[in-house]
């Protein structure tokens, strides 16, 4: 689920987010003393992860900086099988063999006590190692190395642009991540991996003096897998229309710009009237939507009741995965997981335990045909491998299945956005992400947006406002009509996602073309207090 | 050194960091706890795990230009390796105009927050109190997923100008959701106390039993407006909206459902029904909280609603000045007045209604109403002539809670609850509100 408020770290130093990694060949030595300590005292198969995890935020509101926050965690985690029981320990600013192999002993008297309570032991699905490999997050330009007069000012002209076109206030934010994991395991991996994760967001409010009422908007960026070159704006990056959405470049400041004369627009727009309509969602909204009734609910963890008690099970239960007739949406939807995206935040060469990512479909021309899995319950569905979506948010936190990015696949007839609206008699097209529920098997949810449009006899017919759609997740899917083709595929996503108690927070980038939802029923959200 | 310290300890911490300061003005907080847990489900424990954490922040600031950094090592050498970056960090910074200087030594209140019964818990209490729980739901062929969770620990403060502030404190949260073997009722329960006495999870585990018992084929009413009695535990998630929204700046700036046009906000109007008074107090018995905020602020006993009208909002130190009243910091806790009635005595009497263990997946709709979504869930039953008459299924509503406010018909007496949401723990009592919106009916259990 999706919070309201970000976690931080603790904070340190600018300069310290320039330290060079940890040597490769220190990282070995201590993932060996922990393999070796944990194999000794006997151990069936040992994970490694030492982790360091650099965050920088740069926080203003119109023309002033509220804060600056740099923060950085460094540790190791162990995992282990004994007696057929999951064991881990972590240990703080492990520098030397003596304390990760300490933390290893722990991790194996903790599985060989757990191993009491057990009912089964652990299925792991057999993992080839790699050897010694490298991944990269394929960024041309490290944010951290970004100076933050830089960032300041760049957030300070985008504040700017907004106020000089009218807002009364702007909230604007740099979010940028660098974790740097290395993983190693009794399968024969050492994995060194370099991540890279950058969010710029604006939020900018008018009020309206007379009535007293007040508009936001937010920007229509997108969190991303990428450095700072997400900043550097891109013409053919751009996707025109009613307003202008932004792909592998955003530009912020024209957001800004435009979001701030479009929260006068949305003061004087016409409140929606309730019933049903065709929808016509943007990739910057529907990313929420594929997130919330698609990525959760296909978790098997989740399915399988281990989630009962904070997020939820799920209506995409096994025996509708076992009949291979369930008909999650149309034939126009193909929804697949894919952890290997460009620019996704979930791409990765290897998971969290060592598994090589991949792309594999959920839902295959509107039928159920999978769930997301990792390496103990693979067996669950008969699988023989992996599909490598394992993660822990920190060095600290035990890995566990997580939401792999997925996507809605684009259609494959060429159709572009203008073609698709042409033929919407009854409509509103939604741009940008808004209010987000849904219930905890995944059944009935309400969504959203920033910007509706409304849609009369095939063209765009002025603003609307107090718009929010409710329906079922499989109504929803099966009343999908048309998807434009890969043109208009862009990747949004959440910074943020919760799961887990406690809870661990993952980042995850949900893919789509515009799409048409037929007959969907819209609510007015106007209230007086 | 252990990672608990004492107040002689903390302050002796403390008294170091300042020592190497060479800003203008230095203000270094500190905090340690330790925390334990065992998460269940499938019946069977699947995680459990310890935490041990510790933090010293340092804010410097040269004249208004002002750096933050933190460390979890507390050797002589990290402690003036923190008073350093963040002086560092100072001088990179650009002029903050809202930055206030440190303040002077506060007096403050008594909160009695810390338990032994708590602080020593151990593994093996927190799996006897979790064993009690899973034997009920075993013996009844239930299926249960749970989490317990329980802390100790200290925070302090100190800065230039000479204040110290210190304050230890205990919680303990249990939440459990039992489900039938088939899928079709689900029941939950959450407590949460600052005195692990207090926590009974086998009484616990009963009732979220007996709601998931009697959830189990719940039938389909239409959506509409129903009377509707929330439970302490689904009122929660709602009221803490409120709670979150009482702040003065967003208020004066036009940007919150207390703005009212031309500028002026709510403050001192009636905004909700006269029998809701809602105040914090961190010396409550049941709920105690720290008696100071994090900036050093004196945390004291006040009203934000009383019968009915906004009292007070809550102030940056930057905007109490800039608006000449005073600050007032955003408080430790929140306490809601209620009635007598007992949730049984509520059911008694209504004649037909809805009854709402638990509020789910709750996110804005509009700030300027307060509108709120979210979902019904673990436990909604129809209510006619005074008796529960069988389980509904679940709603999706769309309300703000000032209106709910306003349709009030009674309130119970005040529970210590958990927040589905946030964790957080507060006071608040049943209550029953006419014409609560359900919008959509799910078909999750």
């Amino acid at each position: 689920m999706l919070p309201t408020f970000p976690t931080l770290g603790r904070a340190v130093a600018p300069e310290a987010l320039l330290e060079s990694p940890l040597d490769v060949a220190l990282k070995k030595r201590l993932a060996d003393a922990a393999l070796n300590a944990a194999t000794a005292k006997g151990a069936s198969y040992v994970d490694v992860r030492i982790g360091r995890y650099l965050n920088q935020y740069v926080v203003t509101r119109e023309d002033k900086v509220q804060n600056l926050v740099n923060t950085e965690s460094y540790g190791v985690g162990v995992r282990v099988i004994a007696n057929g029981c999951w064991g881990f320990a972590a240990v703080v600013d492990a520098k030397d063999e003596a304390a990760t192999a300490r933390a290893a002993e722990q991790a194996v008297a903790i599985a060989k006590a757990n191993a009491k309570l057990l009912k089964e032991p652990v299925q792991l699905a057999p993992q080839k190692g790699f050897g010694e490999v490298s991944w990269k997050a394929p960024i041309t330009k490290n944010a951290f190395e970004v100076p933050i007069k830089e960032k300041v000012d760049l957030l300070l002209s985008v504040n700017d642009a907004a106020l000089k076109n009218g807002a009364n206030y702007v909230n604007s934010v740099l979010f940028m991540v660098n974790e740097q994991k290395y993983f190693a395991s009794t399968d024969g991996s050492y994995i060194d991996q370099d991540i890279h994760r950058i969010w710029p967001i604006f939020n900018v409010t008018t009020i309206d003096p007379k009535t007293g009422k007040f508009e936001t908007r937010q920007s229509l960026s997108a969190p991303v897998g990428r450095g700072y070159e997400y900043l550097q704006a891109n013409p053919s990056d751009k996707v025109t229309g009613v307003t202008t959405r932004y792909n592998t470049r955003y530009d912020m400041l024209e957001d800004a710009t435009a979001a701030a004369q479009q929260t006068k627009e949305k003061l004087t727009a016409k409140s929606v009237e309730a019933g049903k309509y065709d929808l016509v969602l943007d990739p910057s909204h529907l990313w929420l939507t594929i997130h919330e009734s698609v990525g959760h609910p296909l978790e098997l963890d989740r399915v399988l009741g281990y989630e009962a008690n904070f997020a939820g099970t799920s209506f995409a239960t096994l025996d509708k995965w076992e009949s291979k007739n369930f008909k999650y949406g149309s034939p126009q939807v193909t929804l697949f997981a894919d952890k290997q995206q460009e620019g996704s935040l979930g791409a990765v060469g290897w998971d969290d335990e060592g598994v090589n990512t991949k792309r594999w479909d959920l839902v295959k021309e509107g039928t159920l045909v999978n769930y997301q899995a990792i390496r103990d319950q693979a067996h669950i569905i008969g699988e023989k491998e992996s599909h490598g979506c394992c993660y822990a948010d920190s060095w600290s936190s035990v890995q566990f299945q997580r939401m792999p990015n997925v996507s809605l696949a684009p259609g494959k007839s060429p159709l572009s956005v203008d073609e698709l609206i042409k033929d919407v008699q009854k409509g509103i097209y939604i741009i940008g992400d808004g209010s987000f529920s849904i219930d905890q098997q995944r059944y009935n949810f309400q969504f959203g947006g920033q910007l509706y449009y409304e849609i009369k006899d095939g063209k765009i017919a002025g603003m609307l406002k107090d718009v929010a759609y409710q329906s079922n997740t499989q109504e929803f899917w099966n009343s999908c009509v048309k998807v434009c083709d890969e043109r208009d595929y862009r990747l949004g996503g959440s910074f943020f996602d919760g799961k887990g108690q406690p809870s661990q927070s993952s980042a995850v980038s949900h893919g789509s073309s515009t799409a048409r939802f037929n007959g969907v029923n819209v609510i007015n959200t106007a209230r007086k207090i | 050194m252990s990672i608990i310290l004492s107040e002689s300890e903390a302050k002796a911490l403390l008294q170091k960091v300042l020592s190497y300061s060479k800003a203008d003005e230095c203000e270094a907080n500190l905090l340690g706890e330790q925390r334990g847990n065992i998460r269940y489900a499938r019946n069977e424990v699947s995680t459990s795990g310890s935490l041990t954490n510790q933090n010293l922040t340092v804010q410097s600031a040269f004249g208004k230009k002002v750096g933050v950094a933190s460390i979890d090592e507390f050797d002589d050498a990290s402690l003036e390796k923190v008073v350093r970056r963040s002086e560092e960090l100072a001088r990179l910074a650009p002029e903050n105009p809202e930055h206030v200087g440190v303040l002077t030594p506060q007096k403050y209140g008594t909160s009695q927050g810390y338990f032994d019964s708590t602080a020593k818990l151990d593994p093996a209490a927190r799996a006897e109190a979790v064993a009690k729980s899973l034997q009920l739901t075993r013996e009844q062929d239930l299926n249960a997923a749970g989490f317990l969770e329980d802390r100790h620990g200290y925070s302090a403060m100190m800065n230039s100008k000479g204040l110290f502030a210190y304050y230890p404190s205990t919680n303990v949260n249990f939440s459990l959701t039992v489900r039938t073997n088939d899928g079709k009722g689900s029941g939950y329960v959450a407590r949460g106390y600052s005195d692990f006495k207090k926590l009974d999870t086998g009484a616990a585990t009963r009732i979220a039993a007996q709601k998931c018992r009697g959830s189990a084929d719940a039938r389909a009413l239409e959506p509409g407006k129903y009377t509707v009695i929330l439970e302490p535990t689904a009122a929660a998630v709602l009221m803490e909206n409120i709670f979150y929204s009482l702040d003065a700046r967003s208020a004066d700036e036009g940007r919150s459902f207390l703005s009212k046009p031309g500028g002026t906000t709510k403050l001192g109007e009636k905004l909700v029904d006269e029998r809701v008074t809602i105040y914090s107090d961190p010396a409550h018995p049941e709920l105690p909280a720290s008696p100071w905020a994090g900036d050093g602020r004196a945390q004291e006993k006040i009203n934000w609603i009383e019968k009915g009208v906004i009292k007070n909002l809550a102030y940056s130190r930057f905007w109490a000045q800039k608006k000449g009243v005073k600050a007032v910091p955003y408080p430790s806790n929140f306490i809601m007045n209620g009635g007598t009635a007992s949730l049984e005595e509520m059911i008694k009497s209504t004649q037909r209604g809805i009854l709402v263990t638990k509020l789910w997946y709750i996110r804005p709709v509009d700030p300027q109403t307060l509108l709120y979504t979210g979902l019904t869930r673990d436990g909604t039953f129809f209510i006619e002539n005074g008796q529960i008459k069988f389980p509904v299924k679940n709603f999706r509503f769309n309300e703000s809670p000032i209106i709910m406010l306003n349709n009030l018909e009674a309130l119970g007496k005040p529970e210590r609850v958990v927040s589905t949401e946030s964790d957080n723990n507060y006071l608040i009592p049943p209550m029953k509100i006419r014409e609560f919106t359900f919008t959509s009916l799910s078909d999750a259990v």
